[in-house]
């Protein structure tokens, strides 16, 4: 079949449309350029109802809004896609895990992501000089102050100032008051003697425009906002971008195959199969924005391959893929007696948690390196299918029947209801060149592209904090007055530490450096190897704070494309 | 709605759970009419998904005699009480069949399930489960309720009990009736304002001040936020 040509010579192609996507697709159409994007899922606006899922009854699924193979978590939530793409599938080298989260569609995963917005520290830049591992980012927090300022202002943050070391403050709008189970969560804290601070959410609680409501207090960010009072790429930036009148044209369904390069080994574009009549297209952009998220960017760098780029684009240094790391993560729930038989009211709330326990002992000394923050979850939501699910076992702790049948069950799932406190550890891991993804050349998808194998395996250091993590959540959960539920997971299960990918915060595929050998992109997040291509998703972190990433790709995103304009002025691109 | 009556719609693929059928011949093995194209109103599908609902709710799995036995264990599990109808009222039955069918891993318990019910009930009683007395289907449902009292040999029956107890709660309070009975009040837009106090008093807490004082003024919600150069919020 024959490669379809672009007529048009784009300025800039961006591919993907998530959280770097969208933030270069607004700075750069916004700085005059003309701009393709590219995106492989299909348009999406939670503000149509035809795609709404939001204020939705669980009645109105056929299934009750439970998971499937189209959407992981369910129904109602707005990622298509999820640990599964049907006809787009990746492997594990044996003896190896990586679970990789993908949705298909505008917006990538800032659809349903869960709002939790918190900048890198200034120590978060340079664990190296700390703890002798890893590798520091070349930049540090002053570089991306102002950054993270101008995202706090463009797309609104509620949280509130600390003035905690490690933890900056931003430009907060206020939090909400905690709902019950989070005041048990503050009781236990305290007495335990560790902090719990309002939430840092990207969640109008007050307007910050006249083009975004703020929020309702439904509590079902996951789904996406009709009122855009929170924070998704489609929503926040290339819609706006679109309506400042700045020339964007979106691609959707659009599957980047490869970068193209000319003799000089400079990117000429890309090639991408539209979805809905497979052919292969050729777009002609003189500059390429990679924005499809860390691995799928790697991927797309890996199969760019060139006789000046004979090992993939951007890969001279054998860089691309390397890296690879997610957060940790380990949870524990507990039964509040004194939570049982509550009182009725809504208590919906924002989409997340209100309270959080930000990393505490960064002075003290541990038997692992770098930190965890604790987030917290519980309340009286909306059911969906596998609620009333083992109805009665919580008789166990209060000495009832388990099972049984008849009018009972009724009042055993509404005396439990809400009596539930769960709380999970997010944490930093150390970076391991040795934990990888690759292209397998035995394996294409259904548009004929090699896709990823991941190589990834946690090392000590990650199982230690787990373990401190179990043995913390015991510690406040007990002190909330909750009565532990399961049994503490131990050495054999690795205290209960996720499978690698599981928190959903991959980075580090494509890292910034300032020596070319060990690194794929300069601080600008422009590729050491092709000056006119840059990264804007999480590939370029050179290590992954406990702070969930996605503020810190958005402020990175706006800087690398304020550097882009300027390059392009100067004429150096 | 009759159990029997719900039931008779139920085969015939009409008004289920939301369902709505465009063309209303039943769909019998020898009809010969123009298929009816089931179709669920929009709940934010996308193409993909669309074809997927329409090919599970064109087939069929669960037999008419599967679907009776079910709809009488739904309504053991969870009879109506003066307040609120019975698991059938809140077309459990009906969420069950459309389950079995977009969840294929449910298709062996289930089916293999009934007919060990009815391989025990025929021992016992020369009926099938559904043709027993309530009392004999209750009698039934007491060997296989309680779990970790179960004799050893009737552990298939417990299986398949607890699979039943599950899909009909999840199924009650997951319709109408069901959230109405659990009084979820939320799904609606409102403004959050913090725990009742009449709430933290039956608890024994309260709001610190210093942490209210940094919450949200609700009066001030639609106000545009702006703020001084260090940050501090001044509207
Ligand atoms: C359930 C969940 C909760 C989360 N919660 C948080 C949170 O609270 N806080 C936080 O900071 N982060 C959170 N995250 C992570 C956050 O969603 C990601 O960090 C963020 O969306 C990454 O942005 P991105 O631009 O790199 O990629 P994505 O948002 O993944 O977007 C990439 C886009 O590129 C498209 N694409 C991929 N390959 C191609 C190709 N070959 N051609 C064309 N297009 C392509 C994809 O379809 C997608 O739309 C969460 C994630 C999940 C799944
Ligand atoms: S909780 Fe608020 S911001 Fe989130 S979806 Fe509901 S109304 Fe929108």
């Amino acid at each position: 079949m024959q490669v379809i040509n672009s007529s048009k010579t784009y300025d800039v192609a961006i591919v993907g449309s998530g959280a770097g996507g969208g933030m270069a697709t607004k700075i750069l159409s916004e700085a005059g350029f003309d701009v393709a994007v590219l995106e492989a899922g299909p348009f999406f606006d939670p503000a149509q109802d035809e795609y709404r899922t939001q204020l939705r009854w669980p009645w109105e699924s056929p299934r009750r809004g439970a998971s499937s193979d189209r959407r992981s978590f369910g129904d109602f939530d707005a990622a298509y896609g999820g640990w599964n793409l049907e006809g787009e599938p990746y492997t594990e080298a044996p003896g190896t895990r990586f679970a990789w989260f993908r949705s298909r569609m505008l917006g990538g995963r800032t659809n349903h992501w869960g709002r939790i917005s918190l900048r890198f520290g200034p120590l978060d830049f340079k664990r190296k000089s700390i703890d002798g591992l890893g590798d520091n980012w070349p930049i540090g927090y002053d570089d991306v102050k102002p950054y993270y300022d101008k995202v706090d202002k463009l797309i609104g943050v509620f949280g509130s100032r600390e003035n905690i070391k490690n933890e900056p403050d931003g430009f907060f709008l206020p939090p909400p008051k905690p709902r019950l189970h989070e005041m048990y969560y503050i009781k236990g804290a305290r007495k335990a003697g560790i902090p719990v601070i309002p939430s840092r959410l990207s969640i109008l609680t007050q307007r910050i425009n006249n083009q975004r409501g703020s929020c309702f207090y439904c509590g079902q960010c996951n789904r996406g906002c009709s009122a855009y009072a929170d924070f998704s790429s489609g929503t926040c930036l290339i819609f706006p971008a679109q309506k400042n009148g700045g020339k964007v044209e979106l691609f959707t369904n659009a599957m980047v195959r490869e970068v193209t390069t000319n003799a000089e080994g400079k990117a000429t574009g890309v090639n991408y199969i539209n979805k809905l009549d497979r052919k292969e297209h050729h777009l002609k952009a003189k500059i390429v924005v990679l924005a499809a998220s860390a691995c799928s960017t790697a991927r797309i760098l890996l199969n760019s391959k060139s006789s000046i780029h004979s090992d993939g684009l951007g890969n001279s240094s054998g860089m691309v893929g390397r890296y690879l790391h997610d957060s940790t993560g380990a949870s524990r729930a507990a039964f509040v007696p004194e939570l049982m038989n509550r009182k009725r009211y809504n208590e919906d709330g924002v989409g997340g948690m209100h309270v959080y326990t930000p990393w505490w002992l960064n002075d003290k000394k541990l038997d692992f390196p770098r930190g965890y923050h604790i987030e917290v979850w519980g309340g009286m939501g909306m059911p969906s299918y596998g609620f009333g699910f083992n109805p009665n076992d919580l008789n166990k702790i209060t000495g009832g029947s388990i099972g049984g049948y008849g009018d009972g069950l009724r009042d055993d799932v509404k005396k439990y209801y809400g009596a539930v406190i769960g709380i999970s550890g997010r944490g930093e891991s150390v970076p391991q060149k040795d934990n990888y993804c690759e292209i397998d050349h035995d394996v294409v998808d259904e548009w004929g592209i090699p896709v990823l194998k991941f190589n990834y395996k946690w090392t000590e250091h990650e199982v230690k904090q787990a373990k401190h993590m179990q043995d913390t959540f015991e510690e406040v959960l007990e002190a909330s007055g909750g009565i532990l539920m399961g049994d503490k997971p131990g050495k054999d299960r690795d205290y209960g530490l996720t499978a690698p990918g599981e928190i959903i915060h991959e980075v580090g595929t494509t890292r910034m450096g300032k020596n070319k050998q060990t690194s794929v992109t300069n601080e600008y997040n422009q590729l050491h190897d092709a000056e006119n291509v840059f990264v804007m998703d999480a590939g370029p972190f050179v290590s992954q704070a406990d702070k969930n990433p996605t503020w810190t790709i958005l402020a990175l995103a706006w800087r690398a494309s304020d550097y882009l304009v300027e390059q392009v002025k100067k004429r150096n691109i | 709605m009759k159990r029997r009556d719900s039931l008779k719609t139920l085969l015939v693929g009409s008004v289920a759970g939301g369902l709505m059928v465009s063309g209303c011949a039943p769909r019998t093995e020898k009809d010969t009419n123009v298929p009816e194209v089931p179709q669920l109103p929009g709940y934010g599908r996308n193409e993909a998904e669309k074809a997927h609902d329409a090919k599970v709710l064109a087939e069929s799995f669960l037999n008419e005699h599967e679907l009776e036995t079910i709809a009488v264990l739904c309504d053991i599990i969870l009879p109506s009480n003066a307040e609120f109808g019975s698991a059938t009222d809140a077309e459990v039955p009906e969420f069950i069949a459309f389950i079995v069918k977009d969840m294929p891993r449910q298709q062996l318990p289930i089916r293999g399930g009934i007919a060990w019910l009815d391989n025990h009930s025929n021992k016992l009683h020369n009926l099938a489960f559904k043709a027993c007395s309530e009392e004999q289907q209750k009698a039934i449902c007491d060997s296989i309720a309680w779990p970790g009292k179960t004799a050893p040999e009737l552990i298939p029956g417990e299986r398949f009990f607890t699979r039943m107890r599950n899909l009909t709660l999840t199924g009650y309070f997951t319709s109408e009736m069901g959230i109405k009975d659990l009084g979820y009040e939320g799904n609606r837009p409102g403004v959050w304002d913090g725990v009742p106090d009449e709430v933290l008093k039956e608890h024994g807490l309260s709001y610190e001040k210093e942490w209210l004082a940094k919450c949200i003024d609700q009066s001030k919600r639609t106000e545009i936020a702006q703020w001084d150069e260090e940050g501090n919020l001044l509207t």
